[in-house]
């Protein structure tokens, strides 16, 4: 493939997010360059499990955004390769008790409101949708659009797809920008300098890092998550299933849902169990307390699951911003320097549509949703208070 | 959903130090400190120890001389005798059946976490952890290499001595490295026929350093009772060539062998097939490091292209707490093994290393990268895969496939190409496949990271005794 020039937009981070911003951009009629220190899907989107839920965002922009996502990922299935593993498969939540299920009605309740299909599960049906749960729980939800891909695949032909021209293992070191007007002029790395307009920063729980180089702050942080992987197992588990338990903080008025691990089946066989939340840094040793965790909710889930054997663990740092929103569009600060980072625990789900108002900002065309609650400028508040350990989906 | 809290239960009291692995190096670093004055528990995943090296004979065969297929069988046999008088007096536990699948912990506040051949559970706390988990085979894939009756050669060897089976009658021995005269000459006195040993190497580097293979007069002497042994069944190492394909239908009915160039790659037109119903295998071996990348142990890239622990010259690992000896530090073989878990042994309990290990394992050390670069596979190999050569058995991925990732979707590693393909996720996690993806992907040889060193009960997981959340 000849090599342009100069692209239009420079893409720093060959993630999920890096990859859809490539192709909603090259989609939009731009040329488009991707960058990555290391291979496709090498960062977060490799550690990741590829959920595309609804189902556990409160009715507010994160799940408008994952509504869109949920649309465009449709879409995407039937243009991208098989591969991809696109199941739209369903998720469901299941209520330990009665007032569990009394705060996941009242939560499905505001979804609905913002177009999620939720339908209610009486206990006495719960084997029909997933034969090995556990007995006595009190009932659930049914959220047809929660939805898988594999996210490395996903990535990795979202940016075949996009066409855009491919620099792997070259690290940017520097945003290049004009000394008289502070606008971006391209990147460079120990191989080149890439000239373009527009500088887009993609790189996941190194956003942070990657704003600096521009002069700017941008407050991204890393959170650990383990997730377990069992030995190939015939389809035990149909959909995603978790349980969730609703911690009633009237004091706060809000409406905080604590969930436990997800479980779900994979089309290769194995069940994936995943995952845990813990602010640690990039601490990268064994949490033995993690991996009890979610073997023992699973196990609470699916009896069965406690006599299959755990092949594998893996971790991975979601990149997450303290209002736990991720930072999408221009940078008012920096003319032409543009970010798509901070998904934390949705960054595959939440690809699509990032890319999509990423090439809205790029084309400046019409946004296909209120970008505002994402805008990069925003104050993000103080660094949050949740306890390191806390555990959540 | 709430889950029921395990039972606290009453912590055992710690113990000096922990060994994981009854290989070689294990072994005499768990009597040596024993005898030094530390208490010890020696986990290991097999029924005995011995390790790889060292194989017991099944009683039931009442084979009475399993020193006839082990050059050193007194070095072995004498410790063993030492490791049971230490468990009579109780400064050894030894932990046999017990398959470590992690260690947590820092300083001098270790956990060592086990499962059990009966589906149990032990963690073993410990002040100090010593990693002694030797080595696997190296597999590189070939067409045909999934046929019933293409052995590891490793595999085939310890089969011969703990079983005393053979895999055929006519075996033709193949790969690279010193194990492969050691197999043949084997396979020749345990009656089987040797067509051919094919080696991918010339012996050529082993002369640029003659001095250290004067140095090594045992190792030399080896050499010579396998050669002379080879000689008398009239078997003749084939220089330079490799088996780049195995033909058969249920199982492998012949091979075919050509030469390569420096660079490994097969010369077209030089293909002859050799008739046999067995073939046994072998690359060398890999360093078995999973335990000791998930604690953060720095690695580096050894002379034979696998990769090793860093060590200092007391053996401790860039972890402080945690020591390692034997294969871990960089395959070396069973003398060797023995020298370092003697070394270690004494540096756990702060004592000063005797002057002769500390020689003795130099002079191992240096013949080993001698022999490590000699048997190192040249970036050519690969050109006898064909598309369709399966390159991960457990999840049949074929090779074309990891080409596809690595040309068309932007792998340059084996971890991407593993999330692309499959490739090393199933249930050997990568150990067979791990080599020949990372030349597949053009990436050179990465530190195994697989944060459960083994399989483990669900369950097992979930009763583990909760911590407080702080
Ligand atoms: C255990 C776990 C489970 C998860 N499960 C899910 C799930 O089920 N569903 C879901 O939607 N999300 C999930 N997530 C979150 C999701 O993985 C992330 O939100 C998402 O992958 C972020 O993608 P990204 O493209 O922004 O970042 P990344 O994938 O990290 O990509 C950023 C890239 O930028 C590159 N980079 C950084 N700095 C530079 C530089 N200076 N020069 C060049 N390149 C650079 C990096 O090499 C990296 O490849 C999970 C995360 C974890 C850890
Ligand atoms: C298949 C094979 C055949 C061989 N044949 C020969 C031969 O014929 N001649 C020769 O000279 N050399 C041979 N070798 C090499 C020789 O075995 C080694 O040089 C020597 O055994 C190294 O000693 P070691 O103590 O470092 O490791 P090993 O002998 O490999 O011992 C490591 C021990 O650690 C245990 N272990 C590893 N991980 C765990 C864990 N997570 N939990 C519990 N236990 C664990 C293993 O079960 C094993 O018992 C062979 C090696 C292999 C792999």
């Amino acid at each position: 493939m000849p090599k342009r020039h100069s692209p239009d937009v420079v893409i720093i981070g060959a993630g999920v997010v890096g990859a859809a911003c490539a192709y909603y951009a090259a989609r939009s009629g731009l040329t488009v360059a991707v960058v990555d220190r290391g291979p496709v899907a090498g960062g977060t989107t490799g550690a990741g499990e590829g959920n595309l839920l609804v189902s556990d965002k409160e009715a507010g922009p994160e799940l408008d955004l994952a509504l869109l996502s949920t649309r465009l990922w449709r879409e995407l299935s039937a243009t991208l390769p098989p591969e991809t593993e696109y199941e739209p498969k369903g998720g469901l939540v299941v209520a330990p008790d009665e007032p569990a299920l009394r705060a996941l009605r009242a939560f499905a309740e505001g979804q609905r409101a913002a177009g999620v299909t939720a339908t209610e599960i009486p206990a006495d049906r719960l084997a029909d949708l997933e034969p090995h749960l556990a007995p006595g729980l009190a009932g659930g939800f049914h959220y047809l659009q929660d939805a898988q891909v594999q996210p490395a695949q996903a990535a990795a032909r979202l940016l075949a797809a996009s066409g855009a021209a491919l620099h792997l293992g070259e690290e940017v070191t520097a945003i290049l920008r004009d000394p008289a007007s502070g606008a971006v002029r391209g990147v460079r790395t120990a191989r080149r300098e890439l000239l373009a307009p527009a500088v887009l920063n993609a790189a996941g729980t190194w956003g942070g890092e990657v704003a600096r180089l521009a002069g700017v702050p941008l407050p991204v942080l890393p959170r650990r998550g383990f997730v377990l992987v069992t030995e190939p197992l015939p389809r035990i588990v149909r959909h995603k299933v978790y349980a969730a338990d609703y911690i009633a903080d009237v004091a706060s008025g809000s409406a905080a849902l604590q969930s436990s691990a997800v479980v779900e089946g994979t089309p290769g066989g194995p069940v994936l169990i995943g995952a845990t939340r813990e602010r640690v840094g990039f601490d990268r040793s064994l949490s033995t307390e993690a991996l009890r965790r979610l073997a023992a909710q699973a196990a609470a889930l699916f009896p069965v699951l406690a006599d299959v054997q755990v092949l594998r663990a893996y971790h991975g740092f979601r990149p997450y911003l303290p209002d736990h929103l991720p930072a999408i569009g221009a940078d008012p600060r920096v003319p032409g320097l543009h970010h798509a980072c901070g998904h934390e625990g949705a960054g595959i789900g939440l690809a699509p549509a990032t890319g999509a108002l990423v090439a809205a900002a790029l084309t400046g065309t019409a946004p296909p949703l209120d970008p505002a609650p994402f805008r990069p400028g925003r104050d993000f508040g103080p660094a949050d208070t949740v306890p390191p350990q806390e555990q959540q989906s | 959903m709430t889950t029921s809290p395990s039972e606290p239960r009453p912590a055992p009291a710690p113990v000096d130090l922990a060994v994981v692995g009854a290989g070689p190096a294990g072994l005499a670093a768990a009597v040596t400190a024993a005898s030094l004055g530390l208490t010890v528990a020696l986990l290991d995943a097999g029924s005995r120890p011995g390790g790889q090296y060292y194989r017991h004979p099944e009683p039931a065969l009442g084979a009475a001389r399993p020193k006839a297929l082990h050059h050193d069988w007194a070095a072995f046999a004498g410790r063993e005798a030492e490791l049971r008088a230490h468990a009579r007096g109780g400064r050894v536990r030894h932990l046999a059946g017990h398959q470590v699948w992690s260690v947590t912990g820092s300083g001098t506040d270790w956990t060592v976490h086990a499962r059990t051949d009966d589906a149990g559970a032990e963690s073993v706390p410990a002040r100090a952890v010593l990693l002694a988990t030797g080595a696997y085979e190296r597999h590189l894939p070939f067409p045909g290499w999934t046929l019933p009756g293409v052995v590891g050669a490793g595999g085939a060897q310890a089969m011969l001595k703990s079983g005393l089976v053979l895999p055929g009658r006519r075996v033709v021995v193949a790969g690279s490295g010193p194990l492969l005269l050691a197999v043949a000459a084997s396979l020749a006195a345990a009656g089987a026929r040797v067509p051919a040993v094919v080696e991918a190497s010339g012996y050529v580097p082993y002369a640029r350093h003659p001095g250290t293979l004067l140095r090594n007069p045992a190792k030399l002497a080896e050499g010579a009772v396998h050669g002379g042994a080879l000689l008398r069944h009239r078997v003749r190492p084939l220089l330079r060539h490799a088996v780049v394909e195995a033909h058969g239908t249920d199982r492998v009915e012949a091979v075919t062998v050509a030469r390569l160039d420096r660079d490994w790659r097969p010369v077209p037109g030089t293909g002859r097939r050799v008739p046999c119903d067995a073939v046994a295998v072998g690359h060398g071996l890999v360093p078995e490091l999973s335990l000791a990348t998930a604690l953060g142990c720095a690695t580096r890239a050894a002379a034979d292209g696998t990769v090793a622990l860093v060590l200092t010259p007391g053996l401790r690992t860039s972890v402080p707490g945690v020591w390692a000896a034997g294969e871990a530090g960089g395959v070396g073989g069973a003398p060797l093994a023995l020298t370092e878990g003697e070394i270690a042994a004494h540096t756990i309990a702060g004592r000063a290393v005797p002057p002769a290990l500390v020689r003795r394992r130099a002079r191992l050390r240096a013949f080993a990268d001698v022999m490590g670069a000699a048997h190192r596979p040249g970036p050519g190999w690969t050109g006898w895969l064909r598309e369709e050569t399966a390159v991960c058995r457990c999840e049949e991925v074929p090779a074309g496939r990891v080409r596809e990732a690595v040309e068309d979707l932007g792998a340059t590693d084996a971890r991407t190409v593993k999330l692309l393909t499959r490739a090393g996720m199933g249930w050997c996690q990568g150990r067979m496949c791990g080599p020949a993806v990372a030349a597949l992907a053009g990436d050179g040889p990465s530190a195994d990271r697989r944060p459960l060193a083994c399989p483990v009960r669900l369950g097992q997981l979930a009763e583990l005794p909760a911590l407080p959340v702080d």
